[in-house]
């Protein structure tokens, strides 16, 4: 065990655990924030997708001991409001049917709209390929990627 | 999220006759460690309980229970909508809340089968009319003015002379009243909300990532638990060896039990890491099969001589001796795992007076009722209250992962979450059966179809035939039967149980009859409906004029037959009583096939919400199409050869075709909506994809066979 002291959400929290923990069981068991969703384990499905600086990594393979001072943002600190652009497109679009792939889907939606704001089709098809909706919502994920980048500012 | 517990036991029919305060607890999960919880304490209190689904608060906010468990088919939308519609409430004062498991005030509170929304659809419209009724009544009898004389809007009684009283002001005196015995209900051609697009209920909390699920319940004090199963099928503990799993930090206790070896400890990880260097040693108990045994096993059982006859109609034997053709084809399909995006969880705190269940199940009376069994406890003194369901798909309709929760409880006699592993999931069952299919057709020298002959045999399928489908009622002599194979390797529905194969078969198999007859493949099978109508050979499940409704329309809006530059292939199915038709759209491009578009058109009758209904229907398409493609679990020595997503592969973004969606609007009542979608996929895109490569596909998933062997299938939204 040992003591990590991570930025979370912009704040700094503290946490004490084995240097080889997955930044995902960190979020979920130490801190809470269950909105980071355990799907596989082995960065395959992307139900674990959080930020680090900025970009969108997998939670579940990304141990605590290689986030130094790097920026975590995870679904509950991606707004405030739940206000998003990509939040709201989410509910304009009615995107969810069992929901727990979605936080994942919207955080590497986030992450690609903050890097490129006008997407080409290709270019969502390449950043949201690697998050698996098991209900089969993909017509929709790119509906709602496509509204939320209109909404970018 | 909220939940009710222990509300009034007060049924349906003796409901509103008192005012009753404080019927609904807030449920709160903010004591937890760490899991904050979204706990919108709402002055609850005074709310007035009407009945099982819903309760007005003086404030007109309306609370609506919804009982079924929801996994993604929207049920908690669309239950509370029929409700509202009744109602004539506003929807934006609707407050959605799930509701525990109640067996007094509910009855079928499962979700499976496609079956909630036809059976509760009368009484959910009932209950919102009886509140109606009763609101307009207590306006009647304040304004002292006949009731004949107020309508309702928007959530306001109304009288004609312009005066109008709110639902919440009305609430209190309404729910004194005599309850009415008879109500009337509205006319369909006067929906407001049915039939429109209304978003999820939850998407708010969805999408900001608050705690919904079964995985995401944590509370003080709780431990954690991992449960090391039997690797394969066939297998029981020869012996444990958990020295080294106990020494590590974070562990408490490692339990064995059963074929369970438990890790309890106090976080996740650590457990995971425990299993690492826990030692058990397995050995056999029973078959320990292979996927090669299994396809020996199935060549044997199609030529087996007896099998379980499950139609027959008229004299097969002389109608293929008189045939001028015959036509006879084999199709096979693997194990699937369900693989919902939220892996098997269950939290279970066995007391000395009663056991609390919290989790996700498709089926909470069913675990209920075996937790009972396994404690040896009355039911009374079991709760269970539902989270929201991480996808489901039919694997949390059995109780295996809530009765093992339980007992691990009972033995450390601590309240505890175990949670599986996604290999785990993929290894533990239960699996969609592995079946394999024989048709035969027999053609007279016009290429009309006088016999039809079907044997399906599974490995624990069951009755892996729908022996009463369509052509069945269509054709003269026909012969339907199966063998079933018991295996150690569990199986269970898996979303459209047996229909999500056999559509395919049966469909891909009539596109071959219809060539060989030289007919159009939907002129073909209207055709025979129509044969049915006029002539129909003993019994006819199906409704021939739904059939045809949903053939003609996929028709007319696919263009079907009328676009040159593209190979469309086309399927019908009628299963968990709604109907679809399909027609799959590929294009050769640089002389590989590229699946376009799938266009769908269904009969679910009523549409309830248009938004939740698209969804089921294009889901059902993905779903219907990824496994088709891609979906195979395979066995050695009783283990499965696949454990996680990098070897049990499911449909990604990029993969999807484009997929349009049509209703037949015919005003019926309306039936399920979570499965009938899946079945035709696989059909209509295997004859698509023969129609423009000229290949036949015959097995599952069908990027893994020979046929496809050099074919780049590619896809397109």
């Amino acid at each position: 065990m040992a003591a990590y002291s991570i930025n979370v959400n912009g704040e700094t929290r503290k946490v004490d655990v084995a240097s080889d923990t997955p930044l995902l069981w960190v979020l979920r068991d130490a801190l809470g924030l269950v909105g980071t969703k355990y799907g596989c384990g082995i960065a395959q499905c992307g139900a674990c997708t959080v930020h680090l600086n900025g970009t969108a990594v997998r939670s579940c393979s990304l141990p605590i001991s290689a986030i130094g001072t790097s920026k975590v943002t995870t679904i509950e600190g991606l707004s405030k409001e739940g206000d998003h652009p990509v939040q709201q497109a989410w509910q304009e679009v009615d995107v969810p049917q069992c929901g727990y792939c979605q936080a994942g889907q919207i955080m590497s939606a986030a992450a690609l709209l903050a890097k490129n704001p006008k997407p080409s089709e290709e270019q969502i098809a390449t950043a949201m390929n690697g998050n698996i909706c098991r209900c089969g919502t993909y017509h929709r994920i790119k509906e709602a990627v496509v509204l939320a980048s209109s909404k970018m500012k | 999220m909220e939940t009710i517990s222990k509300t009034s036991r007060r049924d349906f029919l003796k409901l509103g006759l008192t005012a009753g305060g404080g019927l609904m607890l807030s449920f709160n999960w903010s004591d937890s460690v760490g899991a904050i919880i979204n706990t919108s304490h709402e002055a609850l209190a005074a709310n007035v309980d009407f009945n099982s689904y819903l309760s007005i608060s003086p404030d007109d906010v309306i609370t609506i229970f919804s009982p079924n468990p929801e996994l993604g088919q929207n049920i908690k939308t669309s239950f509370p909508m029929v409700v509202a519609e009744e109602l004539d409430a506003d929807w934006k004062k609707v407050k959605v809340v799930q509701a525990a498991l109640d067996v007094k005030k509910y009855d079928r509170q499962l979700t499976g089968g496609s079956g909630a929304v036809p059976h509760s659809w009368e009484r959910l419209r009932k209950a919102g009319a009886t509140a109606r009724q009763m609101l307009i009544e207590a306006a009647a009898k304040k304004w002292n003015v006949a009731a004949s004389t107020l309508t309702t809007t928007n959530g306001f009684v109304v009288h004609a002379n312009g005066n109008k009283l709110s639902y919440g002001s009305l609430a209190a005196d309404a729910a004194a009243l005599t309850v009415p015995a008879d109500v009337k209900l509205k006319n369909p051609k006067d929906f407001k909300l049915i039939g429109t697009a209304v978003a999820n209920v939850d998407n708010k909390e969805m999408v900001t990532g608050k705690p919904l699920y079964g995985l995401d319940f944590y509370r003080e004090g709780m431990l954690h638990a991992m449960i090391q199963r039997p690797p394969a099928f066939g297998t029981k503990i020869k012996s444990v060896d958990a020295t080294a799993a106990k020494a590590l930090p974070g562990i408490v206790d490692v339990v064995t039990f059963k074929n369970n070896v438990a890790i309890v400890g106090k976080s996740t990880w650590e457990i995971m890491k425990a299993r690492k260097v826990l030692k058990v040693e397995y050995e056999n108990a029973g078959n320990v099969e292979s996927t090669t045994d299994h396809d020996k096993l199935f060549k044997d059982l199609l030529n087996k001589p007896e099998a379980t006859v499950r139609r027959k109609d008229g004299d097969v034997e002389t109608a293929f001796k008189n045939a001028a053709t015959v036509i006879k084809r084999e199709y096979q399909c693997p194990f699937l795992s369900h693989a919902p995006m939220e892996p098997m969880n269950f939290f279970a705190h066995v007391k000395a007076d009663g056991v609390e269940l919290i989790g996700p199940t498709q089926t909470p009376d069913r675990a209920r009722m075996a937790t009972a069994q396994l404690l040896g406890m009355a039911p009374e003194k079991i709760t269970v209250e539902l989270t929201r369901l991480g996808g489901g798909f039919g694997r949390r309709l059995q109780a295996d992962y809530v009765v093992e929760a339980a007992e691990l409880s009972k033995l450390i006699n601590a309240p505890v979450k175990v949670t599986w592993s996604r290999e785990d999931d993929m290894m533990g069952g239960s699996y969609r059966p592995a079946v394999r299919y024989r048709f035969e057709a027999a053609l007279d020298s016009k290429g009309t179809l006088i016999g039809y002959k079907l044997r399906g045999v599974g490995i624990n399928a069951g009755n892996s035939t729908r022996e009463d489908n369509f052509p069945s009622g269509a054709v003269e002599n026909l012969l339907i039967e199966s063998i079933d194979h018991q295996s150690p390797i569990t199986t269970g529905a898996w979303r459209a149980p047996i229909t999500n194969f056999l559509a395919f078969a049966e469909q891909a198999f009539l596109d071959e009859v219809a060539l060989a007859a030289k007919k159009d493949p939907v002129q073909f099978r209207l055709e025979l409906l129509d044969k049915a109508k006029q002539s129909p050979t003993g019994e006819i499940k199906y409704d021939i004029d739904r059939t045809k409704a949903v053939i003609n329309l996929v028709a007319e809006k696919s263009g079907w037959g009328k676009k040159p530059n593209l190979a469309q292939g086309f399927s019908v199915y009628f299963s968990h009583r709604s109907y679809v038709a399909q027609v799959a759209e590929v294009e050769m491009v640089n002389g590989n096939p590229v699946l376009k578009k799938i266009i769908a058109a269904s009969d679910c009758g009523i549409v309830i919400n248009l938004s939740g209904a698209k969804q089921q229907v294009t889901g059902g398409i993905v779903d219907g199409l990824g496994h088709a493609l891609y979906g195979q679990v395979t066995f050695k020595e009783g283990a499965a050869e696949q454990r996680n997503f990098n070897n049990y592969r499911l449909i990604r973004y990029n993969e999807v075709p484009q997929v349009e969606v049509h209703f037949v609007n015919n005003g019926i009542d309306p039936t399920g909506l979570g499965e009938p979608a899946l079945p035709p996929t696989g059909g209509a895109v295997a004859n698509a994809i023969f129609k423009a490569t000229g290949k036949r596909l015959y097995n599952q998933p069908f990027t893994l066979q020979e046929e496809m062997k050099g074919v780049k299938l590619g896809q397109r939204m």
